[in-house]
């Protein structure tokens, strides 16, 4: 459990994204087995994406699978190079450094509507 | 190794059998769904957008096979690669043998099922010329 060092808060953070990813998965399985169901069933169904207090889930969603990449990425480099250990804090932070700076374009893309940048 | 796994909790290599499957498993998928779910969010949330996605949009994309395999790919990679993570946190809190084959039983259900579900809409969706 999270002891307070960066990769225990990255672990907990990798199963959560994880979990919550898969939860997201089966809801889409569904919602796009309505296109078997023709236009006007599945029109409705995604009309809950275009709702603005979808936003920011699907704004949650995208950064949930973005961390859980990269976190992903971080974890096979420890896995096929241990040495890489040695430099896991720098890897650490290096990584939330370009995931901060990935989701502020992902933000304005998703958000920026809703708060009326765009 | 040790000090990786004490650092961020992940599990160590397994020395063989399923569970190195498994393991093997997990971070090949990671690789392949890489491309495939960043090719995946930069179609839909960056050229288009959920406001503009409809039955439409579905009918065109599925017009060529190659979008119909794409989606197939991700989704077999996405399922499986889940269910197998959960499978991991599962068997760090479920102890008793017959829960965990309980639980091992029933991903395999929900798997099978969503798959089924899945590639149901994939290979049987038909558009009429006019749609």
């Amino acid at each position: 459990m999270y002891r307070g060092s960066p990769g225990m808060l990255a672990w907990v953070l990798h199963r959560i994204t994880g979990v919550a990813v898969l939860l997201f998965l089966f809801g889409h399985i569904i919602e796009t087995s309505m296109l078997g169901l023709g236009p006007d069933a599945y029109n409705r169904t995604i009309e809950i994406y275009r709702q603005a207090w979808f936003k920011p889930i699907e704004f949650l969603l995208v950064a949930a699978v973005l961390f859980h990449a990269g976190n992903g990425l971080i974890v096979m480099i420890l896995d096929f190079w241990p040495n890489a250990t040695r430099v896991y804090r720098r890897m650490f932070w290096i990584g939330a450094g370009v995931y901060i700076l990935v989701l502020l374009p992902v933000a304005y893309l998703i958000l920026g509507k809703v708060v009326g940048l765009r | 190794m040790r000090e990786a796994a004490f650092r961020t909790g992940y599990q160590e290599r397994p020395a063989g059998g399923l569970p190195l499957f498994l393991w093997f498993y997990i971070r090949v998928s990671a690789l392949a769904m890489i491309g495939l779910v960043i090719g995946h969010l930069y179609i839909m949330h960056v050229i288009n957008s959920t406001d503009t996605i409809d039955f439409q949009f579905v009918a065109q994309r599925f017009r060529t096979p190659f979008w119909r395999a794409y989606d197939l790919l991700i989704l077999l990679f996405a399922l499986s690669h889940g269910l197998i993570g959960l499978r991991g946190i599962l068997d760090d809190y479920i102890h008793h043998r017959g829960w965990r084959a309980a639980a091992e039983a029933a991903l395999w259900i929900v798997g099978i099922v969503f798959a089924a579900l899945g590639a149901l809409v994939l290979f049987t969706l038909q558009f009429s010329p006019g749609s």
